[in-house]
């Protein structure tokens, strides 16, 4: 096997690690494709945000690029009328289950979310689903950080924070489909499960879901606003 | 759901047996969720948590599986089940409202079970007789054309055994049901 493969993505040729996926070769070369759910170190991803369609030469319709191999000689294309209207269609049903108080979400300005809108040019307001607008209880159970649910986009990186770099396994997906959620087991506060509150899962979070206390941990109420 | 006496030894044994026999691995986890509910009824959180450790997997991904399939119930079945219809023919004719007035008469969720243990209610899809919609199943009984005021004569009529079978009295009378 040779040390490398050759793509071209937009034009742009590309030597690449024999094995690696699309998603974060392009990504390496500073070719912008939206992802939420994928992991570089995942060996086979959930592929569930929808987001990292391309087009590559040879196959008929768009595919996940965090799925695909990179293999040599291959033509990728990032962008096409038919990418570009499942990567909407996908965003904005992550948008309409997701809270969109920017200004009162501490991950303002510094948002996956925004980032994807601002890149594709896709409205965070858009009135083609109707927003889901449901009432989940703040998780500030733990002393560093809190949970929302409300901003939750259901991408899994937290999950994969708690088990495979944390080691620990207090998180996980329940329900199914519009019910989903991430939470503990019998769904206690994380300051009463397992969980160590290591905190990488609020580095893992792309979104204001789980998200750093302000105030100091030992200062349970010192009330600064 | 708070655990029945002696039935905390019986989820252990239960859950014991079940892990004697099963090959320990991640693969084997929804066949001993499903051996172990054949036993119990349901998946107690004492018997989740236990599998969990047999199995040594997170009690988390137990959880996780156990609320994704229909199949598997966190709380123990009623002594009198119902079970709510709402497959497309029975949803289109108003299936939810009927689930809803349930869930009000009876003061708990659809999935779950009344403190007592004598109700639990559950939702369905299509039971096979979409023509009598909307449908309810009581304890196996098909009721068809279940509107809100049937269901308070259904939930009547069930109290009324209830009432029967504390005092152990029979006075020979119908179920007056007529409205
Ligand atoms: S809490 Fe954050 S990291 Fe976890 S699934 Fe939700 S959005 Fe993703
Ligand atoms: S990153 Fe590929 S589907 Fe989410
Ligand atoms: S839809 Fe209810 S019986 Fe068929």
């Amino acid at each position: 096997m040779s040390e490398y493969v050759t793509v071209k993505i937009d034009g742009q040729e590309i030597k690449a690690k024999p094995g690696e996926k699309l998603l974060w070769v392009a990504l390496d070369n500073d070719i912008y494709i939206p992802h939420l759910c994928g992991i570089r170190s995942e060996e086979r991803s959930n592929a569930s945000c929808r987001l990292c369609f391309v087009e590559i030469e040879g196959i008929p319709r768009p595919v996940t690029s965090c799925t695909k191999t990179v293999e040599d000689g291959m033509v990728v294309i990032t962008r096409s009328e038919r990418v570009d209207r499942l990567v909407k269609t996908a965003f904005e049903l992550i948008l309409s289950d997701h809270n969109l108080k920017c200004r009162e979400c501490p991950a303002n300005r510094n948002c996956v979310l925004q980032v994807i809108a601002k890149k594709r040019k896709i409205k965070l307001r858009h009135d083609r689903f109707k927003p889901i607008a449901r009432e989940y209880e703040l998780d500030d159970s733990p002393a560093g950080f809190a949970f929302d649910r409300s901003r939750c986009v259901l991408c899994g990186q937290c999950i994969w924070a708690d088990r495979e770099e944390a080691k620990v396994g207090a998180i996980g997906f329940t329900k199914r489909g519009i019910n989903r959620v991430v939470t503990t087991f019998k769904d206690l506060p994380l300051a009463e499960s397992i969980c160590t509150q290591c905190m990488l899962c609020v580095e893992a979070c792309p979104v204001g879901a789980l998200f750093y206390k302000k105030k100091e941990p030992h200062t349970a109420t010192a009330d600064k606003s | 759901m708070q655990l029945l006496e002696g039935e905390k030894e019986q989820i252990l044994a239960s859950v014991d047996e079940v892990l004697k026999n099963s090959s320990k691995l991640r693969e084997d986890l929804i066949p001993t969720l499903q051996k172990v509910q054949a036993k119990l009824g349901y998946l107690p959180a004492l018997a989740m948590e236990k599998i969990a450790e047999g199995l040594n997997v997170p009690a988390a991904d137990v959880y996780g599986l156990v609320t994704f399939y229909n199949q598997f119930r966190l709380n123990p079945p009623g002594k009198h089940q119902v079970k709510v219809c709402l497959g497309t023919a029975c949803y289109m004719v108003g299936g939810d409202i009927t689930l809803e007035s349930f869930e009000r008469r009876m003061e708990i969720r659809e999935g779950e079970t009344s403190l007592d243990r004598l109700y639990s209610l559950e939702r369905v899809a299509c039971v096979g007789c979409c023509t009598m919609a909307p449908v309810v199943v009581v304890d196996e009984e098909v009721e068809g054309k279940v509107t809100p005021t049937r269901v308070d004569g259904i939930m009547l009529a069930l109290q009324d055994e209830e009432k029967k079978s504390v005092t152990e009295q029979e006075p020979n009378q119908g179920r007056g049901e007529d409205s």
